[in-house]
C-alpha cells in the first residue's frame, strides 16, 4: 500500500532511517574519502570521494544525515556551507578529468541558512554546481535517499538520471516552510505535505524524477541490506545505460531533461 | 523647520500646480528628516526610506529615479520605469509577451491571484524580456518586477530567462539581467525548483559560446535566484544598498536566534565578501552597461549616443 506524503515525511525522519554511512558500504567497494574544498575548508555535511562499483571507479557525492545526536551535530544535519558545495564541485571535475561517473546521493534538508554561509556566498555555491554539473562530461546519476529539500538538494542533482527511494521526497522547500510563508502557519505542515505534490510517484508524473527504488515493506530502515540492494541493482542497470552514451548525445539529453520542465501556455 | 510647517508647505505646493514651476531649490527639504515616528504622514507624499527611515519628498524621490537622497537607497521600480531607464527611446521589442503559467500543484486561488496582478502591473508574469539597444549597444535584457509576487520565479520566470540566453547564444548578443526576486515560486511546487537548473544550464551553453552576461542585482535578490541565474553573470553589479543574499534575514534570526547588523545581506555586504563585482549607482547604469558591452568587442549599431 502506497503511504501519504505525511506518512512518509514521518517515515524518512526515523531515527533508524539508514543513511549514507550505512548504504556506502554495502553498495560500494573501499571507499575512499577525499576533503575539502581548496579554497575555504572541509565540510562534514558532503562527503566525498572515490569507490569502486562492481570494479569501475565512480565518484561518491553524498550528503550525510547522522544516526545520532554527535554525528548530526558534525554534520550539521545534513546542511551544508558553500564549502560543501564547492567540494562536491572538485570532485566532480576530478571525476570528469579521470573519466569516472559521478554518483550523488541525496538527503538534506536543505542548504544551510546561517550568517557563515552567507558571508562565504551560499546563493553562488549552488548557482555554480548547476551550472558547472549540466556541462559535466560523465554521466551523473542523483539518487534521493530521505529529504530532497530544495536548492540544497538541487546543488547535487542536476544529473542525467534521478532516482527516489520510494519513500523520499523532494521538494522546492519544506512542507513546514511552505506552510509558514504561504498561510503564516507551521503547524499546517501536513496538510502542505499533501498539498505540495512531493512523493515520488508525483515526481515521476512532473518528468523530474526518472525511477523510483523499491523499498523494503514499511520502509528501508526494516532492511537496509534489501534496500542497498535495490539501490545496486538500479545503479549497475544505469551505469551501463549511461557509460554507453556518446558526451554530446548525453549532455543534450541531460540539458533537454531540465529545459522541458515548466507548466504555461502562451 | 517644524514638521507641521513642512506638512503645510508640502499641501501647499501639492494643491497649486504653479507652484511645480516654482525654483525647487528653495522649497527643497533638508535631506535629514526629524524623528517621524508616531506622525502620521500621507503615503502619497513622501518616501519613506525602508533603509534609513527618513523621509523625503516623493516628488524629489522621483525625480532622483527613486534613489534616497539621504542613504543613496537604490530602490524597486516598476518593470517599465527600469525599462525607460534603461534601454534606448524606442528600441526595446518584447519577446514571449503572451506567455502565461498554468497551476502545476493546483494550488487554490493561484490562477485567479495570478489574473490580478497581471491587471495591476500590466505584467503576464514576474519578468519581462526582449531585445533593446542601451546607448547603441544592442542587447538581450529581462527585468523582474517585484510587484509581482515579489518576482517569484515558476514556469513563466523560468522559461522567458531561459529562451533569453538561447536567442542570446544564437543572435551572439550579450545579456543585461535586471534581477529582483522573493526566490523560487512556491505556488508551482517542485516544478519552481526546476527553473533554477533550466537557467543555469542555459547560461552555461551561451557562456560557452562566448557570450557577455551581465547581472545587475536589484532590490531585493535572493532565495532560488541568488543561487542560480542572478550568480551566475561574467560581471555581477548591483545597485548601492539593495538587499542581496540566498537565506531569508528572519530565518537566519531565527536559527541563531539573535539579531543580525543592518548592514548584513546589502550589496555593499556582498561586495566586501567578494561575491559583487562592483556598486553601480542608477544614474550610471547606462553608461557603465554600454562601456562593458563595448570593452567585450560588441558593435554598436548606432543611435542614441
Amino acid at each position: 500500500m502506497k503511504l501519504s506524503a505525511t506518512d512518509r515525511l514521518a517515515l524518512i525522519r526515523l531515527k533508524n532511517r539508514p543513511t549514507v554511512n550505512d548504504y556506502i558500504p554495502l553498495i560500494f567497494n573501499r571507499f575512499m574519502e577525499l576533503h575539502g574544498d581548496r579554497h575555504y575548508g572541509d565540510d562534514a555535511a558532503i562527503m566525498g570521494g572515490i569507490a569502486t562499483f562492481y570494479s569501475m571507479p565512480v565518484t561518491v557525492i553524498a550528503q550525510v544525515k547522522g544516526r545520532n545526536i554527535e554525528e548530526n551535530k558534525h554534520t550539521n544535519f545534513a546542511m551544508p556551507h558553500p564549502e560543501g558545495y564547492r567540494k562536491a564541485l572538485r570532485l566532480a571535475r576530478q571525476a570528469e578529468k579521470f573519466g569516472r561517473p559521478v554518483i550523488c546521493l541525496v538527503d538534506t534538508p536543505g542548504a544551510f541558512c546561517g550568517i557563515e554561509a552567507e558571508e562565504r556566498g551560499q546563493g553562488e555555491a549552488i548557482a555554480r554546481n548547476l551550472m558547472e554539473f549540466m556541462t559535466l562530461r560523465v554521466p551523473i546519476v542523483s539518487i534521493v535517499l530521505g529529504e530532497g529539500g530544495s536548492g540544497g538538494a538541487l546543488a547535487l542533482a542536476v544529473c542525467d538520471e534521478l532516482a527516489m527511494l520510494e519513500n523520499a521526497l523532494y521538494s522546492v522547500i519544506s512542507p513546514r516552510g511552505f506552510a509558514s510563508i504561504l498561510w503564516k502557519d507551521p503547524t499546517r505542515e501536513k496538510e502542505a505535505a499533501e498539498l505540495m505534490k512531493i512523493t515520488s510517484e508525483d515526481l515521476l508524473g512532473f518528468g523530474v524524477c526518472e525511477r523510483i527504488i523499491a523499498e523494503p515493506a514499511g520502509g528501508a530502515h526494516n532492511d537496509p541490506q534489501l534496500m542497498a540492494d535495490n539501490i545496486s541493482e538500479y545503479l549497475f542497470d544505469a551505469m551501463k545505460r549511461l557509460c554507453a552514451v556518446d558526451t554530446k548525445l548525453l549532455l543534450d539529453k541531460r540539458y533537454e531533461k531540465f529545459r522541458k520542465i515548466g507548466m504555461f501556455t502562451e | 523647520m517644524g514638521l507641521e510647517d513642512l506638512l503645510k508647505k508640502v499641501k501647499h505646493r501639492f494643491n497649486d500646480e504653479k507652484a511645480e514651476a516654482a525654483p525647487r531649490d528653495e522649497h527643497k527639504p533638508e535631506p535629514q528628516k526629524p524623528d517621524i515616528k508616531g506622525v502620521n504622514i500621507p503615503d502619497d507624499l513622501f518616501f519613506k526610506c525602508p533603509r534609513c527611515r527618513t523621509a523625503s519628498y516623493k516628488e524629489d524621490f522621483e525625480k532622483d529615479r527613486k534613489v534616497c537622497s539621504h542613504c543613496h537607497y537604490h530602490a524597486r521600480l516598476t518593470w517599465r520605469e527600469r525599462l525607460d531607464l534603461t534601454a534606448d527611446k524606442g528600441s526595446f521589442a518584447e519577446h514571449d509577451a503572451g506567455m502565461e503559467s498554468l497551476n502545476p500543484i493546483g494550488y487554490p486561488e493561484y490562477a485567479d491571484k495570478l489574473k490580478k496582478l497581471q491587471t495591476q502591473c500590466e505584467l503576464r508574469d514576474a519578468v519581462i524580456t526582449g531585445e533593446c539597444s542601451i546607448r547603441g549597444y544592442k542587447a538581450v535584457i529581462g527585468i523582474m518586477d517585484s510587484n509581482f509576487m515579489m518576482a517569484s520565479m515558476g514556469s513563466v520566470v523560468g522559461e522567458k530567462i531561459t529562451r533569453a540566453f538561447e536567442y542570446a547564444t544564437e543572435k551572439k548578443l550579450p545579456v543585461v539581467m535586471f534581477t529582483a526576486s522573493g526566490g523560487a515560486r512556491m505556488q508551482e511546487g517542485i516544478i519552481s525548483l526546476m527553473q533554477m537548473a533550466k537557467t543555469s544550464g542555459a547560461i552555461a551553453r551561451f557562456s560557452d559560446s562566448g557570450g557577455l552576461y551581465i547581472t545587475v542585482m536589484t532590490d531585493p535578490t535572493t532565495g532560488g535566484v541568488t543561487a542560480s541565474f542572478a550568480s551566475l553573470g561574467d560581471i555581477i553589479i548591483a545597485e548601492p544598498k539593495v538587499l542581496i543574499g540566498f537565506a531569508g534575514r528572519r530565518v537566519i534570526q531565527d536559527t541563531i536566534k539573535q539579531k543580525l547588523p543592518d548592514e548584513f545581506q546589502s550589496a555593499e555586504f556582498l561586495k566586501e565578501n567578494g561575491f559583487v563585482d562592483m556598486i553601480v549607482e542608477r544614474k550610471k547604469m547606462r553608461s557603465c552597461l554600454a562601456r562593458l558591452m563595448k570593452l567585450h568587442n560588441y558593435e554598436k549599431m548606432g543611435g542614441e549616443t
